[in-house]
């Protein structure tokens, strides 16, 4: 049984998951559908809480509430009064005040969604918390890479980049891992956690060693600015060793299939050649997070008999 | 996450069964205080004559399109689809329409039921849509799933079969094909069951598989006081 929030992968069972992406595989449909509106949650509110910038995932978000027929309201850094220095509990306890039934929230700092659920009335969705977890996007992964593969159960998934500051590979690790995946992480050793073979993982400093036999590889965006010095030398080298491109994929399956989270750095961690054809699915990632954030919403917002 | 049941009528069916259309084979005759109601013979009798009302209605065969409600109308459809095939020469289009999203009891409730498989292979314009249900009680999942069909066009009819009709309806709802009706008190359970293992979980509404034996039982509340339903 799915709580009342949904703040990490880490605290659901591999039951839970299941009905997640059982439940988001029905609301596929919706999307093809010429009237792509359900009435489920007519006449409730859903607050997209973003404290930071985010295009992709709070648009998903809302479409995701607007097919489900809820009032999507956004309230965005830039608009809100946490730029006149409220704090984060007395702005969370405004919008409470407002009788929101779910409450969406992303934040650079890590654990910020678990703070705001124990003081709200309403549910609160994860949408990505530091470098903690962002489990939708790793469970419309799953859904993708179930779309493509049928199951998770046996396949290996290697996770390429920037491990240590990564909330979808850590969010990925626990949901892959749950459902029978074998995960690997490659990366420079300056971006692999020393202790990040106790998730149960594989670590490798080797690309073509972590892709080979890979079912799925999923390049992560590499931070330019921020780690360019820090974590490789340059940019240059990091897409010579790690970058992703149809020489590298070689030593996968031939019916690998390429991920990544968006937005894509063309040229650093995926190759032009990949980013846009098969055997990438990054769009398709990109259509299946309406329908898993369509599940979330109705596992969790607006139910009764609180 | 509970399993389905439908909207105001949740002690009527019990469809365990979760994200396909396969109902268990006949069990209700072990069960005590349950009593099978009808057979797999008196079902198939019904659905013939059902076949052939439809078929002689005013409403033109040409325009027919069968939506089954799951799980229970999944194999009934599949079943009128073939009889109506041989008596026409020509297959009507089938289609399955999950109502869940559209209960009018989601937001009073604290689990939120299974969705189920929602498939409309052609558009319902103009077409006389025949909505095919197992069990039909307070008329709520026929509410919803009409509202579901607007969703989808503007069918020039809608008309509903079901195999039976308890009659305790809480909405102004008539059914133009029946079954049989059976009078039950409004606790009772209603169980349609089915050995019908569709072809692959992405094509459910029709395909080459035949349905099996069915069966179709009532549990009176006496002898199952405090179990089963939803509420």
């Amino acid at each position: 049984m799915i709580g009342r929030d949904l703040l990490g992968i880490e605290d659901l069972s591999r039951e839970d998951i299941e009905t997640i992406l059982e439940t988001a595989e029905r609301m596929q449909e919706i999307g093809n559908r010429e009237v792509k509106k359900v009435p489920t949650l007519r006449g409730r509110t859903h607050i997209n809480l973003f404290f930071e910038p985010s295009t992709r995932t709070q648009t998903s978000f809302e479409i995701a509430g607007k097919r489900l027929a809820a009032d999507v309201v956004n309230f965005s850094v830039s608009s809100s009064s946490v730029t006149k220095k409220e704090t984060l509990l007395d702005t969370a306890k405004t919008l409470d005040a407002m009788d929101p039934d779910v409450v969406v929230v992303r934040h650079k700092v890590a654990g910020v969604p678990h703070r705001l659920a124990e003081v709200l009335e309403a549910p609160v969705i994860n949408a990505g918390d530091g470098a903690h977890e962002h489990p939708s996007q790793a469970l419309l992964d799953m859904l993708t890479v179930r779309e493509q593969k049928g199951q998770l159960e046996g396949l290996t998934v290697t996770i390429v980049g920037d491990i240590a500051h990564s909330r979808v590979a850590r969010s990925n690790i626990y949901g892959f891992s749950k459902l029978g995946a074998e995960v690997r992480v490659a990366g420079p050793p300056t971006m692999l956690p020393a202790d990040i073979e106790s998730l149960g993982v594989k670590a490798y400093t080797n690309l073509r060693e972590a892709i080979e036999g890979a079912d799925v590889v999923m390049a992560l965006r590499i931070q330019m600015e921020r780690l360019e010095g820090a974590c490789f030398p340059s940019v240059r080298e990091y897409a010579a060793t790690f970058g992703l491109d149809r020489a590298k994929l070689r030593f996968a399956k031939e019916d690998a299939i390429v991920m990544h989270p968006g937005p894509v750095n063309r040229g650093v961690e995926l190759a032009h050649e990949l980013a846009d054809h098969r055997p990438s699915v990054i769009l398709d990632q990109v259509r299946n997070g309406v329908a898993l954030r369509m599940a979330l919403l109705y596992l969790v917002a607006g139910r009764g008999g609180r | 996450m509970t399993p389905p049941a439908a909207p105001g009528e949740a002690p009527a069916q019990a469809h365990a069964e979760p994200s396909t259309t396969t109902l268990p084979p006949e069990s209700g005759g072990s069960e005590r205080g349950s009593r099978v109601v009808l057979d797999d013979e008196s079902i198939r009798r019904a659905l013939k004559r059902i076949a052939h009302e439809i078929h002689e209605s005013a409403d033109g065969t040409e325009r027919l399109y069968l939506v089954s409600i799951p799980n229970g109308g999944v194999p009934l459809g599949r079943i009128l689809a073939d009889n109506l095939e041989s008596l026409t020469g020509s297959r009507p289009p089938l289609g399955i329409l999950d109502t869940t999203l559209y209960r009018d009891d989601l937001s009073t409730r604290n689990a939120r039921p299974q969705l189920r498989k929602t498939e409309m292979p052609s558009s319902v314009d103009d077409r006389v849509v025949v909505l095919v249900e197992d069990v039909v009680n307070t008329g709520r999942t026929i509410r919803a799933g009409m509202d579901a069909l607007m969703d989808f066009g503007r069918p020039s009819h809608v008309r509903v079969v079901a195999l039976v009709d308890r009659g305790h309806r809480e909405l102004p709802i008539k059914i133009d094909y029946v079954g049989k009706n059976i009078p039950t008190q409004p606790s009772d359970k209603v169980v349609f069951t089915a050995e019908f293992e569709p072809e692959s979980a992405d094509q459910g509404a029709d395909g080459p598989t035949r349905v099996g034996a069915m069966g179709l039982s009532v549990i009176e509340s006496g002898a199952r006081a405090g179990e089963g339903g939803s509420r």
